[in-house]
């Protein structure tokens, strides 16, 4: 097998450039013929990130400052990490509806500890966190060995999260968080050299894992792209990087002699680990296949022999686990823990934005990058529309239509996959 | 013989399905199953596939009697059945699809270029030329080249007996002829092959032997040189042909407990 293109269109071969440039044309030309095809993948949300951005900053041009940039991230963490969770849960096709109030149940046990116990922060967002993973094995085992759907099974922890989130607060009360670490895990900035740090040795690792990659395909002869199409990945990301980077690491503070404010937020490296960590096992591990499997189609994984109670069970798991890690996020940002923490419209933002990135609602598909970029489109749209004055009814509508049309992208491609012989 | 039933009996509750069967393949052969809707076919390659047990009779491979209780004890004897709804994923790509349940793996990692390269060279062997881009989503094949996936699959695994239910019941001729050429080249590989049809052209297209199941007892078993469709067709509707199939007593006690 080598990579050379057609031996039998001779037209083709006149027409074509020689040799590099003609592997890359080809790669793209097959990139298309897959989205044609009806798998957009990433595409939608780039697209509307990028058409946000534009709308947002022609009509308010604060919206494209540096320390609204900065801002985006804090307001978006919450849910992108609640989304990415979700992601697992959807893939099977299976739902969550208490992501939301399970992120709040956990924020409260975290602040209780922290703040009415007076305990250290490691303690207390442990125990957030093993709130969260034993809220998803109640659930997921509820719905995998008793058979309730996950619609019902969640609905149900949905109103009853709200209880206990009132309980443990006390009715109607709230408590603030004055630990430090745990504010500056949303509130907090890295020196600028950390963030120089960071760029290099995530550039560092993903161009190594790349190039590694691609020359393990070499070696066994295996189909591979041009390596101008793997640098050129690589660069992209070192390009997009240094810019994020560079835009952070400016000073964005009103009066930067009373107080400086510069640095890349903790909360993007929170992000980016999580994104990585999941990216990883949803990819690279046997868990990650099977969930795909059992996602796609249930009986195959059956017969296959994939443990088809646990991959299910497990999934429920890291999305309450991914809420908790939400929950203190959020908490950390309102630096206090109130009755409606994950409540109101928290987790159908999560929702929505997993699926606005690419995640299908009738399982199957869905990646964690869905839910990071989805996120990004769910915080610029309420943070642009705030920038604007609008009024909370029409965010709430807006984000509600581009949900739908999100949803109809999924459905229609879906559609698309038929006409090209999928099922 | 690679795999010999002996005796085999099932019933369901009152109901009798199969009732002395008596079968044997050898390596390197492709032996057809026909019978009419009814007649035990499945359930007789569910009792070798260890999705039924038997209540009668034995099931020897290699010369040495088996029980087999599970879907893991026939793979462990080298025998995989390939379903006639097939169990592909269609969300996954095609090596991903090969070796679901048995990925390859360095550390905790999945070593998805080992697995591609030997899903591809899986193919190369069967001379599979239909597939060319493996890493395309099982979706987005065509009914013949996921019945090829789906065959594959089978005898990826150092198995040595594959057993076909219908494999051809869902595609167009030339997509048929193609996976006729597959089965033929796995026989000719030295693999025995169970194949399960109701279409005689293709039986007689591929069929080394074949076995003809009348309401649950081996009405006759053939070479298929020596043999005509229209003796087949009344081995299958009527149990016998001539001087072949069951004897008249043998048909009257059938009749009288049905």
């Amino acid at each position: 097998m080598t990579t050379a293109a057609p031996q039998n269109d001779v037209e083709a071969a006149q027409a074509a450039p020689p040799g590099a440039a003609r592997a890359v044309l080809d790669h793209a030309r097959s990139y298309w013929a897959e989205v044609r095809s009806g798998e957009v993948g990433a595409l939608p949300a780039v697209a509307g990130i990028i058409a946000l951005c534009v709308f947002f900053g022609l009509s308010k041009p604060v919206f494209l400052s540096v320390g609204n940039l900065a801002n985006l991230f804090g307001q978006g963490a919450a849910v992108a990490c609640i989304a990415m969770g979700l992601v697992f849960v959807l893939i099977l096709g299976e739902i969550d509806l208490s992501a939301g109030f399970a992120s709040g149940v956990c924020a409260s046990v975290m602040a209780v500890i922290l703040t009415d116990w007076g305990l250290a922060w490691p303690l207390a967002i442990g125990a957030a966190l093993a709130t969260g993973v034993a809220i998803g094995l109640v659930l997921g085992t509820l719905v995998v060995k008793l058979g309730i759907p996950s619609f019902v099974v969640t609905l149900a922890a949905f109103l009853a999260f709200q209880g206990i989130v009132l309980m443990i607060l006390g009715e109607g009360s709230n408590i603030s968080i004055n630990d430090e670490t745990v504010k500056a895990l949303a509130g907090g900035n890295l020196e600028r050299w950390q963030g120089w740090a960071l760029l290099v040795v995530t550039v560092a690792a993903y161009g190594a894992i790349q190039i590694q990659r691609w020359r393990r395909r070499i070696a066994r002869s295996l189909v591979h792209e041009p390596l101008a199409v793997v640098l050129a990945r690589v660069g992209a990301l070192a390009a997009l990087l240094t810019a994020t980077v560079f835009l952070l690491n400016l000073e964005r503070s009103a009066n930067p002699q009373i107080i400086s404010l510069t640095g890349v937020p903790v909360v993007v490296v929170i992000l980016g680990g999580m994104f990585a960590i999941w990216t990883f096992v949803l990819h690279r591990t046997r868990f990650g296949r099977h969930l795909y499997a059992v996602g796609g189609n249930p009986e195959a994984a059956v017969r296959a022999g994939v443990n088809v109670d646990r991959v299910r069970i497990a999934a429920f798991v890291i999305c309450s686990g991914m809420a908790a890690v939400g929950g203190v996020v959020a908490a950390s940002r309102a630096a206090s823990v109130d009755p409606n923490t994950g409540g109101s419209n928290v987790l159908l933002l999560s929702v929505g934005a997993a699926v606005i990135g690419g995640a299908s609602l009738f399982g199957g598909k869905g990646t964690v990058r869905a839910a990071l970029l989805g996120g990004a489109v769910v915080a610029i749209i309420n943070n642009g529309m705030g920038l604007m004055g609008l009024s909370a009814g029409v965010r709430f509508g807006v984000t509600g239509a581009v949900l739908l049309l999100a949803a109809g992208v999924d459905a229609m491609s879906r559609g698309r996959g038929k006409l090209f012989g999928r099922h | 013989m690679l795999l010999e039933l002996t005796g085999i009996s099932k019933r369901f509750g009152p109901v009798e399905v199969l009732s002395d069967v008596d079968l044997a393949i050898d390596a390197g052969e492709v032996c057809a199953l026909v019978g009419d809707n009814g007649a035990g076919k499945s359930t007789l390659v569910k009792c070798v596939a260890g999705i039924h047990d038997i209540d009668g009779g034995e099931i020897a491979v290699d010369g040495e009697v088996r029980t087999i209780t599970g879907p893991r004890d026939a793979a462990a004897l080298g025998i995989e059945v390939v379903y006639q709804d097939l169990a592909l994923c269609d969300n996954l790509d095609v090596v991903e699809n090969l070796f679901l349940g048995r990925e390859k793996r360095r550390g905790i990692v999945l070593d998805d270029d080992a697995m591609e390269q030997l899903a591809a060279e899986t193919l190369s062997s069967l001379a599979v030329r239909t597939i060319r881009n493996l890493r395309q989503p099982v979706a987005s094949l065509s009914g013949g080249q996921r019945q090829t996936v789906a065959i594959a699959k089978a005898v990826l695994w150092n198995s040595r007996l594959v057993i076909l239910d219908e494999p051809t019941a869902a595609l167009g001729v030339a997509q048929t002829r193609q996976v006729l050429e597959l089965i033929r080249r796995l026989a000719d590989q030295g693999l025995a092959v169970l194949y399960i049809s109701h279409n005689l052209n293709d039986v007689f297209a591929v069929a080394d032997r074949i076995a003809a199941l009348y309401l649950g007892r081996m009405a006759a078993v053939l070479d298929a040189a020596d043999t005509t469709q229209s003796q087949v067709v009344e081995l299958i509707t009527s149990g016998r042909s001539g001087q072949l199939g069951l004897t008249d007593q043998n048909t009257d006690l059938n009749g009288a407990r049905s």
